[in-house]
C-alpha cells in the first residue's frame, strides 16, 4: 500500500537499487523512502536528516536515523561503509555541493543523486519569456527564500561528472510518471523534457 | 524535627525494608578487591510477562537510586524520573517491566561505604573498596540473572546512568535488544573530572568527614556535602535556563540586605537543594561514585579504542543530547554516534534543542519524551517480530 502512495522519483532510486544491500539515505526526510526500501527489498537502511520533526518520525517508524548536517557531518561514515548512498533532490542546496559529492562516493560504493532540472522547458520558459526567476513544481521557492544554492540541469551534473572523472553508470528522467533513460544521444532533448534527472554514479 | 541521629537510624530502618538480592558470587573489582555476599537493591515497575520481552533496565545517575517512579518509601517523594516512568508514560510501565538497581557504592540498600565492615564491625568509610562503573554494571548483571531475564527488550539512562549503559553494552553486548544512553559520555572529560573532584574537596574539608570515618559516630559532614551538591545543581542547569529561572531576583526581600543571607533567589535555590540533599544522601558515597564516573574511560579498555568497544553489537542504539548541556555536550555525544557508525552497530541520534541543560532528561520536555516513548514502542515491535522468528 505504502508503495503506492510513494513518488515516481522514490521509485526509480528503489529500481536503482539492489535487494539485501546496504544503504544511506542523506536528507532521508520522514524515513518513506527508507521504509520502503526495508520493507519490499530488504535493505538495511541508515537516514542522515537535519529536521527534528523528521527525525522523530523516523524513529517512530523504527528506523535508524542520525540527526546531523550533511554539509559538516558526513565525515561520520567510514569509507565505503555502505553499498550505496542516495542523495534526494538537496545537492543542489549545499554550500560546496562538490565536497558532499565527493564525501558521498567515499562512504558508499555507488550513488544516487537525484536533482531538479533547471533545464526543463518551463523552467527555461518562465525565464526567457517572462524575465522572471522560475516557479514551478519542483522548485516551488521564489528567489529570495529558495533553500537552492546551485541549481543546475541534466546536462551540468553530466558535464560535471565527466570533468571530476566521476563514473556514470545511469541516468534517468522523470516527467510525471514518465521515466526515460537518457543518454549522451538524448541528453539534449531529455534535458529539456524532464523534471528531474537521477544519477547512479561511482 | 528529628536529629541527624535519628533521621539515620530512621531512614536505614526503611532501607531494611526494601527489596535487595544477596549476590553470592564472587565480584572481582576493577581494583582488585573481590566482594561477594553483598546486597543489591533493586526496584521494579510493571509486570512481567510471560515471553519475557518486555523488560527495560534503567540505570541511575550519581545522586539517584532504584525508585525511578511512584513515591520513595525512604524519601517519601516522587521518584526520580517520573516524568518518564509510569502508567502511561513515554516508558509505559502498563505495558513494560522497568527494573533499576541501586549502584554498589551507593547509600539506598546496595552495599556502599556506610555499610558494616565485617572486618572490625565498623562503617567501611574509607575501607570500603574504589568501585568502577563496570563494577556497578557488573552487580546488575547478575540481578538480571536472578529476575531470571535473558535478553532486555532495552536498557537506558541519563548521565551516569547513560555511561553504565555503554559499558553495559560493550561487556555485554548481547543482554539488550535496544539502548538509550542519553546525555552521558564515554570518557569522563576534564572539565567533569574537575567539578567532581570540586565536590569531593568540599566534603573532605568539613571537619566532620574525619577522614571519612563520621559514620560510626552517627554524625555527616553535611556543610562539605551540601556544598557539593550545590555544585552539581549549578552544572545541571544552562546560564540561560539560570538567568530565566532566577535572573536577579531577590529572596522574599525588597532589596539587599547588606549581608551574606541569601539575598538571590538562586543562593535560596542552591542553599535549599543542598541542604535538602544531605537527608538523603552519604557524603563517602558521593566521593565513591563520583570516583567511578572520573575513572570511566571505555576506550582505555579496548586496545582499538571505543569502535573496538562497540564491535560485534547487535544492540539497536539511540542517542539523545540536549543542546543546552555544557556537563555531557552534545558533541561528546556526537563521539558515542560515530564510534557506533564506525562499528557498523545500527545507530539513530536526536539531539533536543532545549534551553534546560543537563537537567533536560529528568523534565518534562516533550519532544525528548516523544522521542523516547516512539522508539522504545517500536523496538518493542521489532523484538516481539524477532522473537517469533
Amino acid at each position: 500500500m505504502k508503495s503506492l502512495k510513494m513518488k515516481k522519483e522514490f521509485k526509480v532510486i528503489a529500481e536503482l537499487l539492489p535487494n539485501n544491500t546496504r544503504v544511506l539515505d542523506v536528507g532521508c526526510g520522514d524515513g518513506s523512502l527508507m521504509n520502503f526500501l526495508k520493507e519490499e527489498k530488504n535493505i538495511e537502511v541508515r537516514g542522515l536528516e537535519l529536521n527534528q520533526e523528521n527525525v522523530q518520525q523516523c524513529i517512530h517508524k523504527g528506523l535508524p536515523v542520525i540527526q546531523g548536517n550533511a554539509e559538516t557531518e558526513l565525515h561520520q561514515f567510514p569509507d565505503q561503509s555502505f553499498d550505496y548512498v542516495v542523495l534526494s533532490q538537496t545537492l543542489q542546496a549545499f554550500y560546496n555541493p562538490e565536497e558532499v559529492l565527493k564525501n558521498l562516493l567515499r562512504i558508499g560504493k555507488a550513488v544516487v543523486v537525484s536533482i531538479p532540472n533547471f533545464g526543463y522547458w518551463k523552467v527555461r520558459m518562465k525565464l526567457l519569456f517572462f524575465g522572471e526567476m522560475p516557479v514551478t513544481k519542483t522548485l516551488p521557492n521564489t528567489w529570495y527564500n529558495t533553500p537552492n544554492l546551485h541549481m543546475c540541469t541534466i546536462k551540468d551534473l553530466f558535464k560535471f561528472c565527466y570533468e571530476k572523472n566521476i563514473n556514470i553508470k545511469q541516468v534517468v528522467g522523470v516527467n510525471e510518471d514518465k521515466t526515460s533513460l537518457i543518454k549522451k544521444s538524448n541528453l539534449e532533448i531529455k534535458n529539456l523534457f524532464s523534471k528531474l534527472g537521477i544519477f547512479l554514479i561511482g | 524535627m528529628p536529629s541527624l541521629a535519628g533521621l539515620f537510624f530512621w531512614m536505614n530502618r526503611k532501607i531494611e525494608n526494601i527489596n535487595k538480592i544477596i549476590i553470592t558470587k564472587p565480584l572481582k573489582l576493577d581494583c582488585g578487591k573481590t566482594i561477594e555476599n553483598f546486597p543489591l537493591a533493586y526496584e521494579t515497575y510493571g509486570k512481567l510477562n510471560e515471553n519475557k520481552d518486555n523488560a527495560i533496565l534503567v540505570f541511575h545517575a550519581l545522586t539517584g537510586d532504584q525508585f525511578v517512579t511512584g513515591m520513595n518509601p525512604v524519601t517519601n517523594k516522587e521518584g526520580w524520573w517520573v516524568t518518564a516512568v509510569g502508567p502511561g508514560k513515554a516508558i509505559d510501565t502498563d505495558k513494560y517491566f522497568v527494573i533499576c538497581a541501586n549502584v554498589i557504592g551507593g547509600c539506598m540498600g546496595s552495599l556502599g561505604p556506610k555499610d558494616i565492615n565485617p572486618e572490625n564491625n565498623q562503617p567501611y568509610g574509607l575501607d570500603f573498596p574504589v568501585i568502577t562503573i563496570k563494577d556497578m554494571v557488573k552487580a546488575q548483571e547478575s540481578l538480571l540473572e536472578h529476575l531470571g531475564i535473558k535478553k532486555l527488550l532495552c536498557a537506558t539512562g541519563g548521565s551516569m546512568g547513560g555511561m553504565q549503559l555503554l559499558q553495559f553494552c560493550a561487556t555485554f553486548p548481547d543482554k539488550a535488544f535496544s539502548a538509550i544512553p542519553i546525555a552521558c559520555s564515554s570518557s569522563h572529560s576534564a572539565q567533569n573530572i574537575a567539578l567532581n573532584e570540586l565536590a569531593r574537596q568540599a566534603i573532605m574539608a568539613d571537619p566532620v568527614w574525619d577522614n571519612g570515618k563520621y559514620a560510626s559516630k552517627n554524625v555527616q559532614p553535611k556543610n562539605g556535602l551540601a556544598v557539593a551538591r550545590m555544585v552539581g545543581h549549578i552544572s545541571y542547569l544552562s546560564e540561560k535556563g539560570m538567568q530565566e529561572k532566577f535572573g536577579r531576583k531577590l529572596q522574599e526581600k525588597a532589596d539587599y540586605e547588606f549581608s551574606f543571607n541569601a539575598d538571590f533567589q538562586v543562593e535560596s535555590y542552591l542553599r535549599h537543594q543542598g541542604y535538602a540533599f544531605v537527608e538523603r544522601f552519604d557524603a563517602n558515597s558521593i566521593l565513591y561514585i563520583t570516583r567511578a564516573m572520573d575513572y570511566f574511560d571505555l576506550s582505555k579498555q579496548y586496545k582499538g579504542g571505543l569502535v573496538e568497544a562497540f564491535k560485534n553489537q547487535n544492540t539497536k542504539f539511540l542517542v539523545i543530547s540536549f543542546s543546552s548541556d555544557w556537563l555531557y555536550t552534545t558533541k561528546e555525544n556526537k563521539d558515542i554516534v560515530i564510534a557506533l557508525n564506525a562499528s557498523g552497530a545500527d545507530v539513530s541520534y536526536s539531539e533536543i534543542v532545549t534551553d534546560k541543560g543537563h537537567d533536560s532528561f529528568l523534565l518534562n520536555e516533550l519532544e525528548f519524551l516523544k522521542t523516547l516513548k516512539g522508539f522504545i514502542d517500536s523496538m518493542y515491535e521489532k523484538f516481539k517480530n524477532e522473537k517469533r522468528i
